[in-house]
C-alpha cells in the first residue's frame, strides 16, 4: 500500500492534470458536485455524499450528438466530437462505483452506446471507501461493502492521509505517473478504520432492509399492490430523485435550432414526467401513481429480472435526503417488502 | 409541540366523528424524527397510526388541495400561517372552492431544516428537541446543542406571516416578536454592482438541475399543463439547450408567478442544490411594493391585485428602465 499527506492532495491533483482531465468533488456556490478540477477550487474528499452522483462523467446530462445543417439542397450531417481526452474520476464511493456496474449493463450491452463507451474506457476510476456513513445510507442491504470499493484504484482517508491501493493496469498506470509523491505504508491504519466503519455501518437503520420480496415471481403481485396509491399521494411529479439517482439511466433526444444549423442532443428524462415516453398515441401511463410505481418497479423488479438478480438501487440515499417530500424507495421496500421491514 | 399535535389530533378526529370532514390533509411520520411527508388521512384508525406535526413539517399542504378537494365531501387541512397565504391566492384564481375546505390554523415556531442540522457535523441523529432558541440533537455520538436560528428553514428566518384564514385554529404558544427584515438581502443583491449580481446569479443558477421541483411545489404554478412539459408548445425543454437556458427558466418562472407569489419559500426549500430561489420573487414583491404601494398576495380571497389592474397613476415601464423604481 502507498499513501500521501492530505496537504500534499493538491500537488497530486495538479500532477493528474498536466496529461489527463480530473474529475472530483468540489464545492461550487455552496453544493458539492464533481466538477472538473483547477488550480483554486476547493476539493471536497470528505463530503459523504455529491448532491449529483458521478454517472455525469460517462452520461452527461444533456450532451450534443449531431449536427445537421442545409444549404440549397444539400443536407450534411456532422457527428459531434467523442472526448478524447483522458480522464480520472476521482473520490467515488463504494456505492456510486456499484452505479456504474449498473449503467455499464446497460450502455455497454448490445448496441453499444458509444458516447458512453468512450468516455468509459477513456476514464479512469479512483474510489474512495466511506468512514462516517450517515443514517440515509443503505448500500449494505445491497451486499455494498463501503470500506472496500473497487475501481481502478481504492483510496481511504484516514486523519491527515490519503493511503492508495492500484487494482487494475490502468490504476497501475495512473499510480506510475504520480509515483514521486507517493511513499511506501502498510496498511494498519486503514485496516483498524475499516474496522471501525463497518461498526456504524451494522447499526444504521437501513442497513439490514429485507429485499427478498422483490422478486420477478412477484411482479404482478407487486404490480398491483394497493399501496401504490397512498405511497404516491404526495410524490410532486418533479425529477429529482431521478436525476440525484447515480442509477437512473433514461434519456430523451431532441432536436435544437440554432443559428448553425440543428442540433439533436440527449438529455435525462424522467419517470416522474407527465411527458415520458410519450408515443403518437398519448402516454401509456397517465397517473402519477402510475409514473411512481414505475420507478421503483424498475430499480427493484424489472431491471434485476433482466440482468441476474441485480438491483438498480445501489443504496447511496440520495433520493432520501433530497425528495421534498421525503418519499422515497426505503418507504417503499418497507410498506411492499414484507413484515421483515416492520 | 407535542401538546399542538395532540390538541390537533384531537380536533380533526372530532370532525371526522362528526361527519363534517371526509378527509384530512395532514403530516405522516416518517422512518427518521425529521422525515415527514404530506398526506392526505380518510380515517381516524389511520390518524392515530402515523398522523405527526413536529419542527420539520415545513411542507406547505394548500396546494395539494387543489386536487384533493375536488372529491366528494369536505375536505379537513392543517394550514401554517405562511400557507395560508397560498391558500388564499389559490382561492382567488379559482383553483380551489373554498367552501370544499375547513382550514385549521395551526401554530408554527419556525421549521427546521435537516440539511443546515446536519452540516453542523451532527450524524445518525436519533431526535431533535427545541426548547427556545436551542435545538438539542441527539445522535449516535451524544447530545449537540445548535442554536434555533441557525438551522432554520430559509422561509422561515425572515417570516413575519400571521394566519389569513381559519375556520378555527389551534395556537398554543404563542410567537415571540421578532425584528426581521425579508427584502435585506434582496437589497444586498441591488447594491451590488451589474457584473457582480450577473455573476452570482451565474453560479448560483448554474447548478440547477431542472428537475422541477421548484415549479411542481409552487402554488402559484398551477397550470394543468406546463409550456415546458408540453411537447406542443415548442419551448417544451427538460435540459438546458445552451448553458444559459437555466437562468432563463428561473426567470421566466418568476415572472410568470410575479404579484401572485406569497413569499412561501417552498422553491427554496426544495431545491436539492440550494439555489436561493425566493430571492428572484423577492426581488419582485419589492418592486411592486414600491411601484403600487404595499401589496402582500395570498392576504385576501378576494380583490383586486397591482398586475391585473389598471389605473391611471400606474408607473411606466420607463420608471423601472431608468431605475426610478428601485
Amino acid at each position: 500500500m502507498l499513501k500521501i499527506a492530505k496537504e500534499r492532495l493538491n500537488e497530486l491533483y495538479a500532477k493528474i492534470n498536466e496529461s489527463m482531465g480530473l474529475y472530483i468533488p468540489i464545492k461550487k456556490a455552496g453544493e458539492v458536485n464533481y466538477h472538473i478540477w483547477g488550480e483554486g477550487k476547493e476539493v471536497s474528499l470528505e463530503t459523504l455524499k455529491t448532491v449529483k452522483s458521478p454517472k455525469n462523467m460517462f452520461f452527461p446530462q444533456s450532451e450534443n450528438m449531431m449536427k445537421f445543417k442545409t444549404e440549397g439542397k444539400n443536407l450534411s450531417v456532422e457527428s459531434m466530437n467523442f472526448e478524447k481526452r483522458p480522464y480520472v474520476l476521482f473520490g467515488v464511493k463504494a456505492c456510486d462505483y456499484k452505479a456504474i456496474e449498473v449503467l455499464d449493463k446497460v450502455f455497454l450491452a448490445e448496441p453499444v452506446d458509444t458516447f458512453y463507451q468512450s468516455r468509459r474506457e477513456s476514464t479512469t476510476i479512483v474510489t474512495l471507501a466511506c468512514s462516517k456513513p450517515e443514517e440515509s445510507c443503505f448500500c449494505k442491504a445491497f451486499g455494498i461493502d463501503a470500506t472496500s470499493p473497487c475501481g481502478d484504484v481504492t483510496t481511504w482517508l484516514v486523519g491527515e492521509e490519503l493511503f492508495w491501493q492500484a487494482n487494475t493496469e490502468k490504476g497501475e498506470a495512473l499510480t506510475a505517473l504520480v509515483k514521486g509523491l507517493l511513499v511506501d505504508s502498510n496498511a494498519e491504519a486503514v485496516e483498524t478504520q475499516k474496522a471501525a466503519t463497518k461498526v456504524i455501518i451494522d447499526k444504521l437503520p437501513f442497513s439490514n432492509l429485507d429485499l427478498s420480496r422483490f422478486t420477478p415471481e412477484n411482479l404482478n403481485e407487486l404490480f398491483d399492490a394497493k399501496e401504490w396509491a397512498e405511497m404516491s399521494e404526495a410524490c410532486l411529479g418533479c425529477g429529482t430523485c431521478t436525476f440525484v439517482c447515480p442509477t437512473c439511466q433514461c434519456f430523451d433526444i431532441r432536436d435544437f435550432k440554432t443559428n448553425e444549423g440543428v442540433i439533436r442532443y440527449r438529455c435525462w428524462d424522467s419517470c416522474m414526467y407527465s411527458d415520458f415516453t410519450l408515443m403518437a398515441h398519448g402516454n401509456s401511463r397517465t397517473t402519477q401513481m402510475q409514473r411512481f410505481r414505475q420507478r421503483f418497479m424498475h430499480k427493484l423488479v424489472y431491471y434485476p429480472s433482466q440482468n441476474d438478480g441485480l438491483y438498480s438501487c445501489v443504496g447511496c440515499g440520495r433520493c432520501v435526503n433530497k425528495c421534498p417530500q421525503s418519499l422515497n424507495i426505503v418507504k417503499v421496500i418497507k410498506t411492499l417488502g414484507g413484515k421483515e421491514n416492520d | 409541540m407535542k401538546d399542538v399535535a395532540l390538541k390537533m389530533l384531537e380536533r380533526v378526529k372530532a370532525l371526522f366523528e362528526s361527519g363534517e370532514v371526509a378527509r384530512v390533509v395532514a403530516w405522516k411520520k416518517g422512518d427518521f424524527c425529521y422525515d415527514p411527508s404530506p398526506a392526505v388521512f380518510e380515517s381516524v384508525e389511520e390518524l392515530e397510526k402515523d398522523f405527526v406535526y413536529d419542527w420539520f413539517c415545513g411542507a406547505n399542504l394548500s396546494k395539494y388541495l387543489i386536487e384533493v378537494a375536488k372529491k366528494e365531501g369536505k375536505t379537513a387541512v392543517f394550514l401554517k400561517p405562511c400557507d395560508t397565504y397560498s391558500f388564499n391566492q389559490l382561492v382567488k384564481e379559482h383553483r380551489i372552492k373554498r367552501e370544499n375546505v375547513y382550514v385549521i390554523a395551526v401554530e408554527c415556531l419556525g421549521k427546521l431544516n435537516i440539511e443546515k442540522i446536519k452540516e453542523k457535523g451532527v450524524s445518525l441523529i436519533e431526535s431533535v428537541e427545541v426548547v427556545d432558541k436551542e435545538v438539542k440533537v441527539t445522535s449516535a455520538y451524544g447530545v449537540e446543542t445548535l442554536a434555533k436560528p441557525d438551522v432554520l428553514l430559509t422561509k422561515c428566518e425572515t417570516c413575519e406571516k400571521t394566519h389569513q384564514v381559519k375556520d378555527e385554529e389551534i395556537i398554543i404558544h404563542e410567537r415571540p416578536e421578532r425584528d426581521v427584515d425579508r427584502f435585506a438581502e434582496v437589497v444586498a443583491l441591488e447594491n451590488m454592482t451589474e457584473d457582480e449580481r450577473f455573476a452570482f446569479w451565474r453560479e448560483q443558477l448554474s447548478k440547477c438541475i431542472r428537475c422541477n421541483a421548484c415549479r411542481n411545489v409552487c402554488p402559484a404554478c398551477s397550470c394543468v399543463k406546463c409550456v415546458f412539459d408540453n411537447p406542443a408548445s415548442g419551448i417544451a425543454a427538460k435540459a438546458n439547450d445552451s448553458e444559459f437556458e437555466e437562468n432563463m427558466f428561473h426567470l421566466i418562472r418568476a415572472f410568470h408567478v410575479a404579484g401572485r407569489c406569497t413569499d412561501c419559500g417552498e422553491c427554496s426549500r426544495v431545491c436539492p442544490q440550494n439555489i436561493p430561489l425566493h430571492l428572484l420573487n423577492r426581488k419582485f414583491i419589492k418592486d411592486i411594493d414600491g411601484l403600487y404601494g404595499e401589496y402582500q398576495a395570498g392576504e385576501t380571497a378576494e380583490g383586486k391585485t397591482p398586475l391585473t389592474s389598471y389605473t391611471e397613476g400606474d408607473r411606466e415601464p420607463n420608471d423601472v428602465f431608468n431605475g426610478e423604481a428601485k
